[in-house]
């Protein structure tokens, strides 16, 4: 159990609760309720129902064919496109939405970068008749349209976020303001395994269900619980937490985390934190950070808005210091080529996040005897119009 | 050393006024002469607010100050600098506010060195939580001389206030409702039941309000039931006026402390 959280809230040296005051009360109250709640039998039963039919639980793990024949190895995909809403963000929302509501909360707030979050949270919202408000960066409205008029559709109230960067990071921050303003009705709704413990470890053990179903797939595909590779895309890292989750003190499965390098990782306008981030405090929690010399948050870029984030989970962060899991970074291009790869290979329009997964399989080294899982969190239809912008269809 | 916070509680027990404004805001070099005015005008307490990026507990005003500091070009170490003879021209009590991040990439130890050596009074980082405190910072703190001051809001329970009572030495403050910075709007701070309820916990420190407070109504509501009051935003916006820093506090530090004549 090494790598799962203490019992003060942090993963080794990251993680606790860096709050205001005026947060405090919120913070404890979860944290001294989330597993009681979670640990109860009808909150599990009506849990795994709504995973189960309304989510369409358990995702498929395909084994990629023609995609395995190109890299001379044994690629699966776990479809966590394949859920209700398009990616695996919902797993964490319907968990938490139930909770809010065993908590008694009214209004239920939430913070999304590529919209994802966002829809999920509006969507459970819709589906348990709460008062859902959605904090977006300014610039994500506009890069990610069709989500945002999912989110109206369903009943939310989306509110620009039109500090700093406008982005993901300024959304956060205008979510915990709205909380430190709405104590006591509100139930913040975080997307990824980061903020506040215990944000970052609920979170996770939402997200856990893929890589609980993953080991029962895999064993009866492949004989063996364990792949030699788990490969997934981190922003704040909550789709990698869940497909790494119950792989964590497994040492001979090989973890690999795979952020954005936006246009390199020296070019000034990266999402890299790995690589570019000194420890600091980011939302509430003690992580690895881009900022300045002078402690100043720096902004992030990434044609990805999920990844478009300047921290990284305490779990992520853990992880990378001690050598668990392997880190890469994708560029934007690297991307987009290995969005087309999947479409014209598989028949898979992947999320732009999900394809800095994909571009990271030439680096694995994989073998043609290994195997290698990569959590395919989320489709791509969001994307369209990027992907129309950046690719000339005429030629092909 | 002589505790300026201690001494100035002691000497003026009610009616004090505390003002926050943000290093750097709105000009660069400002910090001193705007701590030499406050003075000039009979503000009590000084919070110099050490500006960060991403400001959880702050407001819009507080948020513009701080970007608009950081892109003048001020950090902790040029804050520093400006009060290198601070001590020379005044001894009104100062204390520090900001956001933990950047103490500790200054790294804490050096930064609480450094603030002593100016005859900085005391810290007030709202992000830093108690546990941590008391756990890795504590020590710190006494051996330099600074006190550390923490928040309490109208949530936060009777043992937790207890504990921030025990561990902190200068004064409690009070946050007066649940909001960030510079909400003006809702309800009023005068939260009666809040402030009485507090004042009857009998506690070591004494109690300065703040949040919401913005003109002489609400300070003077807000002496009503602690030692003072702290402003911040609203001095934020008087100082954003046209005119010179001179006139711009001066007319602000007589609205708060007269009543204004109908």
């Amino acid at each position: 159990m090494k790598y799962q959280v203490d019992y003060n809230g942090f993963y080794g040296k990251f993680g606790g609760a860096y709050v205001p005051e005026m947060l405090y009360p919120n913070v404890e109250e979860l944290r001294q309720n989330y597993l009681k709640i979670m640990a109860e039998p009808d909150f599990q039963e009506e849990l795994q129902a709504l995973l189960k039919d309304y989510v369409g639980r358990p995702t498929p793990l395909y084994f990629a064919k023609r995609l395995s024949e190109k890299y001379n190895t044994n690629i699966y995909l776990k479809r966590e496109d394949l859920n209700h809403t398009g990616a695996h963000k919902i797993n964490n929302t319907i968990g938490q939405i139930l909770l809010a509501k065993r908590l008694g909360k009214t209004r239920i707030i939430a913070e999304t970068g590529a919209g994802q979050h966002g829809v999920a949270t509006a969507t459970v919202c819709a589906l348990m008749n709460l008062e859902c408000i959605v904090y977006m960066g300014e610039v994500d409205i506009e890069r990610q349209a069709p989500n945002v008029a999912r989110m109206k559709m369903l009943g939310a109230t989306v509110v620009p976020a039109t500090s700093g960067s406008r982005t993901l990071k300024d959304a956060t921050n205008e979510a915990i303001r709205d909380w430190i303003n709405n104590p006591e009705d509100t139930y913040y709704i975080i997307g990824s395994v980061v903020g506040p413990h215990p944000y970052p470890d609920m979170v996770a053990r939402f997200q856990a269900v893929i890589s609980e179903e993953m080991k029962a797939q895999l064993l009866e595909k492949t004989g063996s619980e364990n792949p030699d590779f788990v490969v997934a895309c981190v922003g704040g890292g909550s789709n990698a937490a869940g497909a790494f989750y119950h792989y964590l003190d497994t040492a001979e499965v090989k973890l690999v985390a795979v952020e954005a390098a936006g246009l390199g990782i020296d070019s000034g306008e990266s999402a890299a934190t790995s690589v570019l981030g000194k420890e600091g405090i980011i939302h509430g929690s003690r992580t690895l950070l881009m900022q300045t010399e002078d402690g100043q948050v720096t902004e992030p870029y990434s044609i990805s808005a999920g990844l478009d984030y300047p921290g990284v989970g305490p779990l992520h962060a853990h992880l990378h210091q001690s050598g668990r899991a392997i880190f890469e970074s994708i560029t934007d291009e690297e991307a987009l080529q290995a969005v087309l790869e999947l479409t014209r290979l598989e028949g898979i329009i992947p999320a732009l996040e999900t394809a800095h997964a994909l571009a990271a399989i030439g680096r694995l080294g994989a073998q043609p005897e290994e195997v290698v899982v990569i959590n395919l969190s989320g489709r791509g239809d969001k994307d369209l119009a990027t992907y129309l912008d950046r690719f000339d269809f005429n030629d092909k | 050393m002589t505790n300026r916070i201690k001494q100035l509680f002691a000497q003026k027990p009610k009616g004090l006024l505390s003002v926050y404004f943000t290093a750097g805001f709105p000009n660069l070099e400002d910090t001193v002469p705007i701590i030499l005015e406050l003075e000039k005008n009979g503000v009590d307490l000084i919070e110099i607010g050490m500006p960060f990026s991403d400001p959880l507990a702050d407001g819009p005003t507080i948020q513009q100050s701080s970007e608009a500091a950081i892109r003048n070009g001020m950090t902790i170490p040029k804050l520093f600098e400006q009060l290198k003879d601070i001590r020379q021209h005044t001894q009104i009590p100062l204390v520090l506010m900001g956001y933990l991040n950047p103490v500790m990439q200054y790294g804490a130890e050096r930064f609480l060195q450094k603030a002593s050596e100016l005859g900085i009074d005391g810290l007030i980082l709202p992000d830093l939580p108690l546990s941590d405190y008391v756990r890795e910072y504590k020590a710190l703190f006494e051996q330099y001389g600074l006190s550390n001051i923490f928040l309490i809001t109208p949530q936060t329970p009777e043992q937790r206030i207890r504990e921030i009572d025990t561990h902190t030495n200068g004064f409690i403050y009070m946050v007066s409702s649940a909001s960030v910075t510079g909400s003006t709007t809702g309800q009023s701070v005068v939260n009666t039941a809040y402030f009485e309820r507090v004042n009857g916990l009998g506690l070591r420190n004494p109690g300065v309000i703040g949040f919401g407070i913005h003109n002489n109504e609400t300070f003077t509501q807000a002496c009503n039931h602690a030692s003072g009051a702290i402003i911040g935003s609203a001095f934020i916006k008087a100082l954003s006026k046209e005119g010179s820093l001179k006139e711009n506090i001066s007319t602000f530090i007589q609205s708060i402390r007269q009543k204004e004549t109908a």
